[in-house]
């Protein structure tokens, strides 16, 4: 009854990825080494630091971040709980992980928001890829991507920057879209060429909409690292998926709790900074 | 010699396809009807005017009569269908971007109706928005926003977030904000009508104050007639995107050209808003140091019962026959007039007063009341009662008496 095109898209696609791994592949490899650096790098040094640093450090963001001391102890003494756990070293590597992959979801979504927020005709054609990140299962682009950059921490990274990019896109075209007109007439009025109103008008007040947008990227960054795991990202992600296939729930367990501790930490602190840069919303009581 | 401001036969058409309705505009279509064919709303029609340097300049008009549309215009925040708009002789419409942006730096600023401060910036920051646009280096930009800021009194509020202020003080950042690029012309756009009512004439004589100091052409929109007539120069009527008339606001009250401007100056007060000196009429007998014999003789002359009396050209009271019959008459040959004998007069009135503030003195004494200059005390005119009260009158109203 169906003529058969499932086979044709199915070998084109096949044909595709290999005739990109056999001439494309070195260049690749190149790029995926230099990313390789900086995670290196980044790793080395956060491990550099000692624990007790660390996690004065993550006070201290929490209580600059919220001004509430009460949350800054309890971020510290979860930060402890982490160590006493036995997992510190892996939460540092994921916790590398992640700031790479946030970092090149900010540098990519970012402009891309600002793009969609401008232009409708890029609106209407990037929308429907960013459902495409969003929807489809990590699987099926792990492979091919798997394939190219070899298995390891870069296409994990890459993984999870798919993933995790779209909220802030969305977030950031919103923010931007939705500033008030009559604002940018003003900044017109009074000379602002479109750059001076882009940074001068439309981003800081699009920045609490922005904000939210980095916050859901960092969560989804944070769901992703057990699917990261499975192809060569090591860290939490990687105690768990150990967990599971040693039939040991105890070890998954753990693993799961630290997650979900990372996953409060980052989220406070982003949330606090959020909502602080609302403060001129607030009138004085 | 050029005016400040020119603008010749100015068209705005909203629309996907502005410039065959134009032909039909131009034909003399009207509004509604090219509404009702085509979809496009014509904004403004064949406006024509001219706006000298230092003049207030207010355009009225009812809801959707196209102000906002036309002041928009002088600084090209929206471009014409067809038309030509000059500032001293340069050709507003010939601008590159570049240029655009430098005369909107420097030339005009604008004041909105709902203030539209920046939410995020402190109050200092607001004010010296145009300034660093300019990219002029902090330090200045603050030192002329703390200036600006100090003029209109909100030196506390400095540091403060627009949030935390009230509407009026708000618009008064947004005159600070205006004046601080020092620019030769002021757009106001409904600036004081989301005001209430006390703070908003503060605000207008505010402004009449600034002006007065600083002499700039300010262009003026307001829906609202008495504010037109409180600050206008000159005011133009604009009616479905044209111009019912522009004048002087005593030809607008006067001489109305259609039922439109009449409509809005039917219900006006009209002794809230003209000054005295627009009813003025001349001293019927005026009296120096003379003595009271030839003083009673002048008044018999004159057929007036009251003498008005002026020495070294400043104004000293009013005496009645009635007080100087009282003298004896073998004293009235050597004795002078002199100002005991005033005492009880009216309070004196300055020229450039509402014609509202003479009511009650025209209601408690029973004779015309001296107008003058309160700064130089000299004697300008009197009013009379009869004259009021043809002006209260609204039959009265095509016939005033004297226009300045
Ligand atoms: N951007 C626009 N697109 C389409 N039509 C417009 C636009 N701006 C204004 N108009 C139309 O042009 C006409 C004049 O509008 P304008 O805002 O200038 O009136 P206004 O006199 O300022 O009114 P108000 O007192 O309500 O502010 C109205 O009929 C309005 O619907
Ligand atoms: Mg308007």
């Amino acid at each position: 009854m169906f003529p058969d095109f499932g086979r044709y898209v199915q070998n084109f696609i096949n044909e595709n990825v290999n005739y990109i791994i056999f001439n494309f592949g070195d260049s690749f490899e190149a790029a995926a080494n230099f990313l390789l650096i900086f995670l290196v790098g980044l790793e080395r040094g956060l491990q550099a630091i000692p624990p007790w640093a660390i996690i004065c450090l993550v006070g201290l963001l929490a209580y600059t971040a919220g001004r509430r001391i009460t949350m800054a102890l309890l971020l510290m003494s979860l930060m402890f709980l982490i160590g006493a756990l036995g997992l510190w070293d892996q939460a540092i590597q994921t916790v590398a992980i992640i700031l790479i992959a946030i970092m090149i979801s900010v540098i990519i979504g970012l402009p891309t928001g600002i793009l969609i927020a401008r232009s409708s005709f890029f609106y209407t054609v990037i929308t429907p890829f960013l459902d495409l990140m969003q929807t489809i299962p990590s699987f099926v682009y792990l492979l091919p991507v798997a394939m190219l950059f070899g298995l390891g921490k870069v296409p994990a990274i890459l993984a999870t920057v798919i993933y995790s990019t779209p909220p802030l896109v969305r977030l950031t075209s919103l923010g931007i879209r939705s500033v008030n007109a009559e604002i940018i007439e003003v900044a017109r009025a009074f000379g602002s060429t479109p750059s001076q109103i882009l940074r001068k008008v439309e981003i800081p007040l699009a920045l609490p909409l922005i904000m939210q947008g980095l916050n859901q990227t960092i969560m989804m960054a944070l769901s992703m690292v057990v699917v990261a795991s499975m192809i060569g990202a090591r860290g939490v992600g990687e105690i768990i998926l150990l967990g599971l296939q040693r039939n040991d729930p105890g070890q998954g367990f753990l693993g799961g709790i630290v997650i979900v501790i990372l996953a409060i930490i980052f989220d406070r602190i982003s949330q606090s900074f959020g909502i602080r840069m609302q403060d001129y919303k607030r009138t004085s009581s | 010699m050029k005016s400040q401001i020119e603008i010749s036969d100015l068209y705005k058409i909203f629309g996907p396809n502005p410039e065959t309705v134009l032909k039909q505009a131009r034909a003399g279509m009207e509004k509604t009807g090219i509404l009702e064919k085509t979809a496009h709303t014509v904004a403004l029609s064949g406006i024509n005017l001219k706006i000298e340097k230092g003049e207030i300049f207010v355009i009225m008009g009812l809801s959707g009569s196209g102000k906002s549309t036309l002041l928009r215009h002088f600084n090209r925040l929206i471009e014409p269908t067809h038309g030509r708009i000059f500032f001293n002789g340069t050709d507003i419409m010939s601008m590159s971007p570049a240029e655009l942006n430098i005369f909107r730096k420097r030339r005009m600023s604008m004041i909105f109706q709902h203030f539209v401060l920046m939410p995020h910036r402190m109050v200092i920051d607001n004010v010296a928005f145009g300034l660093e646009i300019q990219k002029i280096s902090r330090k200045i930009c603050y030192e002329k926003a703390r200036k600006w800021i100090e003029i209109v009194d909100l030196q506390e509020y400095e540091r403060s977030y627009p949030a935390e202020l009230s509407g009026g003080m708000q618009q008064r950042v947004g005159i600070a904000r205006a004046l601080c690029t020092n620019p030769d012309i002021l757009l106001m756009d409904e600036a004081f009508s989301s005001l209430d009512p006390m703070i908003r004439s503060e605000m207008q004589n505010k402004l009449l104050t600034l002006h007065k100091q600083l002499g700039k052409t300010i262009i003026f929109i307001t829906h609202d007639l008495e504010e037109a007539l409180h600050l206008g120069h000159r005011i133009a009527i604009l009616k479905d995107g044209q111009i019912s008339q522009i004048g002087t606001p005593s030809e607008i009250l006067f001489k109305p050209k259609d039922d439109y401007v009449r409509g809005f100056t039917k219900n006006v007060n009209r002794t809230r808003i003209l000054p005295i000196r627009t009813i003025m009429r001349p001293v019927p007998l005026q009296l120096s140091g003379e003595t009271i014999e030839s003083a009673l003789h002048h008044m018999q002359k004159a057929h007036v019962n009251h003498g008005y009396v002026v020495m070294d050209k400043k104004y000293q009271g009013i005496v009645s026959r009635k007080q100087l019959e009282k003298i004896p008459e073998e004293q009235r040959k050597n004795k002078a007039l002199n100002v005991i004998e005033t005492q009880n007069g009216p309070p004196t009135l300055d020229s450039s007063m509402t014609i509202d503030k003479a009511l009650i003195p025209a209601l408690r004494y029973n004779h015309d009341l001296p107008v003058m200059n309160l700064t130089d005390g000299q004697l300008y005119g009197i009013i009379t009662r009869e004259d009021i009260a043809s002006l209260l009158d609204k039959k009265d109203w095509d016939t005033a008496p004297i226009l300045p």
